[in-house]
């Protein structure tokens, strides 16, 4: 558990590395009902432009927020997430998810964290940049 | 200068109310969901994982918009920003209702490149509001 008490600005979270395959492309087309193909289908990605397939954008959010809220356990709430897609995630590569706490306040009798959070390809290029916010417990009124 | 490539049946779409679209949210499509963004929390069995509102496609509106005959073919996801308000839970329904906001074109390295800046609303059967999405698309 987390609780607010115990958060330093500045300090980071645990990352997460991912590895989607075409599979979990393909899984994630047909959960989510995107099936635009530059996801899956390798001809049609490279006549768009691209280098192959490419992971869906809101799969590499889907990462991000796995990261945030295996952090945050059962007694914080996630309350915002956000990602602006910057770059590209080839299938087949890791995608590394990282947080950076960069606020902590009391707002509305909340305990509220600010995070920076952000995914890299393996070139270290920032694939996806965005926030999160969250509510902690406190130590003096757990949940 | 640039030729605008925001059409009249674009800007006809802006601030438009289409009716609600309708999901009801199963277990299986919980699971389904958690399997496939490779997530192993027990908690995605019964309540949906943050992103699950990306399945909670208002098509409608992306339909006219991603179809829409302009001469910038190619699609991109820009920025999706998620607000929870309630968490959706295995055999809530939720009513999805989406609007385009805002056009805006600028001149990019390889031409003219259009933002589509869209609102969702994820509302449950009780009537409370338990999502609001804010997502962009870029057509270069």
């Amino acid at each position: 558990m987390v609780y607010y008490e115990d958060i330093i600005e500045s300090a980071e979270i645990s990352a997460l590395v991912k590895y989607p395959t075409t599979m979990q492309l393909v899984k994630y087309a047909g959960a989510s009902g995107d099936f635009y193909q530059v996801h899956y289908d390798k001809d049609f990605a490279v006549a768009s432009g691209l280098p192959g397939v490419i992971v869906h954008g809101w799969l590499a959010l889907a990462f991000l927020g796995q990261m945030v809220t295996d952090w945050l356990g059962d007694g914080g709430t996630l309350l915002k997430l956000n990602g602006s897609y910057r770059g590209i995630n080839k299938v087949n590569e890791d995608i590394i998810c990282n947080g950076k706490i960069t606020k902590k306040y009391v707002e509305d009798g909340r305990n509220l964290v600010r995070l920076e959070i952000w995914a890299e390809n393996p070139q270290g290029e920032k694939t996806v940049t965005g926030f999160a916010v969250v509510a902690l417990p406190s130590r003096e009124k757990p949940p | 200068m640039t030729d605008s490539v925001i059409t009249e049946e674009l800007n006809a779409l802006l601030n438009v109310d289409f009716p609600p679209e309708v999901y009801e949210i199963e277990k299986g499509m919980l699971r389904r969901f958690a399997e496939a963004i490779d997530d192993p929390n027990p908690r995605w069995l019964k309540e949906a994982p943050p992103t699950f509102a990306a399945a909670l496609v208002p098509r409608q509106l992306l339909h006219k918009l991603f179809s829409a005959d302009i001469p910038l073919k190619r699609l991109l996801n820009g920025t999706s920003e998620l607000e929870y308000l309630k968490p959706i839970k295995a055999g809530d329904v939720i009513s999805v209702t989406a609007k385009l906001t805002r056009l805006r074109q600028v001149a990019g390295a390889q031409g003219p490149t259009l933002f589509m800046f869209t609102e969702v609303v994820y509302t449950n059967q009780r009537g409370e509001t338990v999502i609001k999405g804010k997502n962009t698309y870029i057509k270069y």
